[in-house]
């Protein structure tokens, strides 16, 4: 049994995706590789080769992997993967592109977004956002799988040196091209990783109120989010969007302002380890998973908040 | 030029699903089913293509059992000109529903597929690129802007952090995301005009697709309850719990 990890990187270091990523493989058992392709990528190939538990770096580099598309990375996937019984990618935007291409050219399946595994063909996956979880067992010889990586605590990023072996890349397969990337410059950290998430619902009434949770986000270091009914509403953009249709959050600190708590709400954050709402109905089903309930006006609320926390 | 969109029939998102008692998957019977909200995305995408005179045909396909017809008659509710049903009661995986795509793009030859960047059942995310794979086609996955001309994609994809723009020559597949549209809401008149569109019923068997699942459930079970409810009076004691006792501000 070995394992082939696709590293995540910006050719100078590893996305610390890859760390968490790696530590799923070391629960796999059996050697774990890591490849690294990139361009000029080798201070990353550096950087996987002293991840503890990696026992071989395999580092190809070629122009065409500077700004990699899903069908470049998944041909270089295949061209390396002989021999491996698991194929493993962090379950983010990059791990998501690439390995479905690569397990329907395996002709297997795909197992996304693990957070445990029971045994190295048996693996526990979210379905419904997180509102069940399956325990799912793959029946093909190699078994291709994305890690959420929230359920994976990462390994140290160094403490050993592994062998770094360099190959020839796969041929440019030249299907689609990135022109540009134009990556959000926000003061706030991104939603889908952040610490701290102040989030708003249909309460909050207008855009121009949304600017009331960006203080308390602002004094938080916290990314902001909201309800469906709020993107619905106009009030923010649809990226905004924390549920079942938006993106699914764990963070340290929830805090949901004037939000109801639909279901699709709950099932896109109720994995947060604190969760605080603020509502100014009682009954909201969203005090129901809350861990300090505030019952009140959230716009009285709110400012003597970010008063409170400044203070 | 033709669009095949996808319509895949799911649980409502606005259902609290429930596990069966005997924990061999989840109970569906008596449920809401509705579109999968980003194939409906998908769907919008395509009608508005055809709307601006890139498009000349929107055909959109099912997989799944007799009732995935109600999903594609409200396709054609949205738009849609006509509609394939690939009528099977196997539990459907992704990589099955891939190669059955993959057969009916064979017969129906568009230049451009669009589906759902993930069904909210199974939350795979797998179908478009397994599909672009299968095909060798270029892929642009979690778009939030698409535009076609001459021959040439151009899609604005969600990456994490940003956006990416990607070029790729037709034909290709894009899976949409959230952003890419804000779906219509099918009026009266086009819901009745949709009974009459055109839906055919192909098998796996005439298309020559093994859909046997590749993947063996082997139970499916709630996630430990979270223990809420707690309550503060005011908003100092919100703030001192969140320093002393949760410890997740400072």
């Amino acid at each position: 049994m070995s394992t082939l990890v696709l590293a995540e990187h910006d050719h100078h270091a590893l996305k610390s995706s890859t760390l968490h990523a790696v530590a799923a493989a070391t629960k796999l058992g059996g050697d774990v590789d890591v490849l690294v392709a990139g361009s000029g990528a080798g201070a990353a190939a550096q950087a996987a080769a002293a991840v503890p538990g990696v026992a071989r770096v395999i580092h190809v580099d070629a122009p065409h992997l500077a700004q990699p598309t899903a069908e470049n990375l998944a041909a270089q996937v295949l061209e390396v993967a002989g021999g491996y019984t698991h194929l493993v990618a962090p379950a983010t935007g990059f791990g998501k592109n690439v390995m479905p291409r690569v397990a329907a050219r395996l002709d297997v399946a795909q197992v996304s977004e693990i957070t445990a595994i029971n045994a190295p063909d048996t693996f526990v996956r979210p379905i419904y956002a997180g509102s069940v979880f399956a325990t799912v067992q793959s029946k093909d010889a190699v078994k291709v799988i994305t890690v959420r990586t929230t359920a994976f605590d990462a390994v140290p990023a160094t403490g050993e040196v592994a062998r770094i072996e360099t190959r020839a890349a796969a041929a440019d397969v030249a299907k689609t091209r990135v022109t540009g990337q134009e990556l959000t410059k926000s003061e706030r950290p991104e939603l889908a990783g952040a610490r701290v998430v102040v989030s708003g619902g249909r309460a909050l009434g207008s855009a121009e109120n949304f600017k009331l949770l960006e203080a308390l986000a602002d004094r938080l270091g916290a990314a902001m989010g909201a309800s469906r009914a709020a993107v619905d509403a106009g009030y923010v953009p649809n990226d905004y969007q924390v549920g079942q249709t938006g993106k699914v959050v764990a963070p340290d600190l929830y805090i949901a302002v004037g939000i109801s708590g639909a279901i699709q709400h709950l099932a896109g954050m109720k994995d947060s380890k604190v969760i605080v709402a603020i509502n100014k109905d009682p009954e909201a089903p969203i005090f129901q998973v809350a861990d300090y309930g505030l019952v009140g006006d959230l716009f009285e609320i709110v400012p003597a908040l970010t008063q409170e926390l400044s203070g | 030029m033709k669009i095949l969109v996808t319509a895949k029939r799911v649980v409502d998102y606005n259902v609290k699903v429930r596990v069966k008692p005997d924990g061999s998957g989840v109970d569906t019977s008596n449920v809401k089913m509705s579109m999968n909200p980003f194939d409906e995305i998908a769907v919008e995408e395509a009608v508005r293509l055809r709307e601006k005179g890139v498009a000349t045909e929107v055909v959109a396909v099912s997989c799944g059992t007799a009732a995935c017809q109600e999903t594609l008659r409200n396709a054609l509710a949205i738009g849609a000109d006509r509609a394939i049903l690939v009528e099977t009661d196997v539990d459907l995986q992704p990589l099955a529903v891939a190669k059955l795509l993959k057969a009916v793009v064979a017969k129906e030859a568009p230049q451009l597929v669009i589906l759902g960047k993930q069904a909210i059942d199974d939350d795979a995310n797998q179908v478009g690129q397994m599909l672009a794979a299968l095909l060798d086609w270029p892929q642009a996955t979690f778009a939030s802007k698409v535009e076609v001309g001459n021959g040439k994609l151009t899609v604005k994809r969600e990456i994490d952090g940003g956006i990416e723009t990607v070029e790729a020559a037709l034909p290709a597949v894009v899976t949409a995301d959230l952003r890419l549209n804000e779906p219509r809401y099918a009026t009266l008149p086009n819901i009745m005009k949709a009974k009459k569109k055109p839906l055919e019923v192909v098998k796996p068997d005439a298309l020559g697709v093994d859909v046997a699942p590749r993947l063996a459930i082997l139970g499916v079970a709630e996630p430990p309850k979270r223990k809420g409810g707690g309550k503060v009076a005011d908003v100092k004691e919100l703030v001192a719990k969140l320093r002393t006792e949760a410890k997740v501000v400072s």
